[in-house]
């Protein structure tokens, strides 16, 4: 189970009751409709969330799930169609872009290509009516943050994807706003650098101190970067929490499916107790299983339980499973073995490449599947 | 020959001696392509250039037409007036260098009126859905299926005494006598802002087009009010479709013709019709050609001026 002080997964009704203190953005059933009529879009439906002082907060979900919309929300780019959005305790609807103590890091960068690399960073501070002096110091400190001082004269245009990137995030920093909005900033670069600037990012949000609200698409990178995640589908928020409640204790069928590998076993529900349920496998064995957050399905009841591959190992023929082995496929740490279960769903495991671990199973011969404790989480339907 | 171009630089193709480009060329005839530019060039623009050039220097003829005698005099007369009683004292010519000055004062008015009626124009434009966007272009050219002489008496029947604006603040008790617009300054200058907005306005469209509205998103989310926006960012971004507009409306302006014979009279003459009067009436075509380089001369230098201006700006945006 999470742990009580998280918000309860993806549960609107009491996400909403959650407006603590350190609650830097604190969005309440905030509905976002484009057009209307019958070619209306609702790109964001009832979302509640509450973001803490100085966390890194990621906003998951594949394209067009309403994680942009949001982001420019909070922004102030698009008004709400309804719901309430505070950012540091005060009400912001109704406020321009320009009036609110929040940058954004665009995915294009959308830097001036008609300034210097510090005229676009010192933009923010100038709009402000900072003196001059102050304008050039802060510009010449983010410079150092951000590792480009030598390039301070340079245009946009005559600088590196990954260099441009620097200066976007180093433009939206030099204000030093309460919350940094990030729409997919790392998208358009390539992997080595995409990794370089995950680990940039994490250090210059510890060495600002400012709450981060990350857009992406990609799984991996909320997994190793956020503190916490909303993942997002379809205009609403399914499941918020840290990367590994998000991971372990998914809630519902499209997040467990949306991160990482999951294995899908339709089960039979036992019983419901406060500590967790107990379900009857294909196989027959009784297993514990975690319950999810919400009202719990009655027992008796045929309800989809998630095992993670990495949560399964290979065992003699009296393991909790049994299946046949289809095919084995080397990952280089580790392989992925898929199986055939013996009711006819698939089924796949993760076996690390130890030395002690021995040759990958034929292709067709009969295994056994044992489950590590805790392995199977239940999930609302 | 393109298939040779694109191959790799391999074996098979290093033992040809001669490369590709000179290869193409091999007869010279690669010239021959711009020949029908050139010869348009030569024949309809250079050609009656130098012919210009050459009656400027030569004496009139007593019925128009010229003489095959050297005489610097049209060159004398363009800029100076001898004295009625005493044709040995030479001053300045007055009436000359007051045309030269409406000329380019309300060339230089039209182009501002251009820009700034041009501007909201090109950015309403630019902001429509792309779908609409060709209906709004197509509607800015239509002026220019109609001739330009009918479209400029209809301007007159505007703002004449008993005209469209005079008749209804006549009539609405605004005005006691009819406001003296037509024959004015202010009639050439209406009639040449609405004869050559158009030329502002596509080159701004144009540079409107490419202007990425996430940057002004940038510029709003960084603390920058909306005019500030404009003021910053966009009005940068899209200078060299001022540019480019300015110079369009500027060249035909000063040098037009119909406009301000039929808007401005016979007293408020620009150059064109100083130009038109020596060949027609004033019967000195020497005089006529010799204002005509004159004009030449103002544009170019106007050009010249103008384009190094932008280049220092630009420069010293760097610099700063």
């Amino acid at each position: 189970m999470p742990d009580a002080s998280a918000p309860p997964a993806g549960n609107d009704a009491t996400a909403h009751s959650v407006s603590s203190p350190e609650g830097e953005i604190e969005i309440g059933r905030l509905s976002k409709v484009f057009g209307a009529g019958a070619t209306a879009f609702r790109a964001l439906d009832g979302v509640s969330l509450a973001i803490r002082r100085g966390e890194f907060f990621t906003l998951l979900g594949p394209s067009g799930c309403g994680k942009t919309t949001l982001l420019r929300l909070i922004a102030g780019f698009e008004q709400p169609s309804s719901g309430t959005l505070r950012i540091g305790g005060q009400e912001v609807a109704g406020l321009g872009p320009n009036r609110r103590p929040v940058n954004t890091v665009f995915q294009n960068y959308a830097l001036f290509p008609h300034m210097s690399v510090a005229d676009n960073i010192g933009f923010g501070l100038r709009m402000l009516g900072r003196r001059r002096a102050e304008v050039q110091s802060a510009t010449a400190e983010m410079l150092r943050l951000v590792r480009m001082e030598e390039l301070a004269d340079r245009r946009p245009g005559e600088i590196s994807g990954g260099q441009q990137q620097r200066v976007a995030l180093a433009r939206a920093l030099a204000p030093r706003p309460r919350v940094l909005l990030l729409d997919e900033p790392l998208s358009a670069l390539d992997l080595k650098l995409r990794k370089e600037m995950q680990s940039e990012l994490k250090r210059l949000q510890a060495e600002t101190g400012i709450t981060f609200v990350f857009v992406t698409h990609d799984q991996e990178e909320a997994l190793t970067m956020s503190d916490r995640i909303a993942v997002m589908n379809a205009g609403r928020i399914l499941q918020t929490g840290s990367p590994e409640e998000i991971y372990n204790h998914p809630a519902d069928r499209f997040v467990a499916d949306f991160i990482g590998d999951t294995n899908f076993l339709e089960v039979e529900l036992l019983e419901v107790a406060a500590a967790g349920a107990r379900i009857r496998l294909p196989g027959g064995a009784a297993l514990p299983a975690n319950l999810p957050a919400g009202p719990a399905p009655a027992a008796g009841s045929c309800v989809t339980v998630v095992i993670r591959p990495e949560h399964a190992r290979l065992a003699d023929a009296d393991g909790a499973l049994a299946g046949t082995v289809e095919r084995s496929v080397f990952f280089g740490t580790d392989t992925h073995v898929h199986l055939r279960l013996d009711d006819g769903s698939s089924f796949t495991l993760r076996r690390q490449n130890s030395a002690a671990a021995g040759p990958a199973p034929d292709p067709g011969s009969r295994v056994g599947i044992a489950l590590a404790e805790g392995a199977l989480q239940l999930l609302r339907n | 020959m393109a298939v040779r171009d694109l191959s790799p630089a391999g074996p098979a193709v290093r033992d040809e001696p001669v490369p590709p480009a000179a290869v193409a060329d091999r007869h010279g005839w690669k010239w021959l392509l711009c020949a029908p530019a050139l010869t348009i060039l030569v024949f309809a623009a250079s050609g009656p250039l130098l012919i210009v050039l050459v009656y400027s220097f030569l004496t009139p003829a007593g019925f128009g037409g010229v003489v095959w005698e050297f005489s610097t005099e049209a060159w004398f007369r363009v800029f100076l007036a001898r004295d009625i009683f005493e044709p040995e004292l030479l001053g300045p010519n007055r009436a000359h260098l007051a045309i030269f000055w409406r000329s380019v004062s309300l060339a230089f008015q039209t182009a501002l009126i251009c820009a700034v009626l041009g501007f909201p124009t090109a950015w309403f434009i630019a902001t429509r859905p792309q779908r609409s966007r060709a209906v709004w272009l197509f509607l800015i050219t239509i002026p220019f299926w109609t001739n330009l002489l009918i479209r400029t008496f209809a301007i007159q029947e505007v703002i004449r005494n008993q005209g469209l604006i005079n008749t209804i603040l006549l009539k609405a008790g605004a005005i006691e006598a009819p406001i003296q617009m037509l024959y004015t300054d202010f009639a050439i200058l209406v009639g040449m802002a609405y004869v050559f907005l158009p030329l502002m306005v596509l080159p701004l469209y144009a540079a409107m087009d490419k202007l990425d509205i996430r940057l002004l998103e940038a510029g709003y989310d960084l603390y920058a009010s909306r005019w500030r926006v404009l003021r910053h960012i966009v009005l940068p971004l899209v200078k060299p479709g001022f540019i480019a507009g300015s110079i369009l409306v500027f060249i035909p302006a000063i040098g037009a013709y119909v406009t301000p014979r039929v808007l401005g009279g016979g007293r408020n003459m620009m150059l064109g019709n100083l130009i038109e009067l020596q060949f027609g009436q004033g019967r000195n075509w020497p005089l006529g050609a010799a204002l005509a380089m004159t004009l030449l001369i103002i544009v170019v230098a106007t050009l010249v001026v103008y384009m190094r201006y932008v280049g220092r700006q630009e420069e010293g945006r760097r610099d700063g």
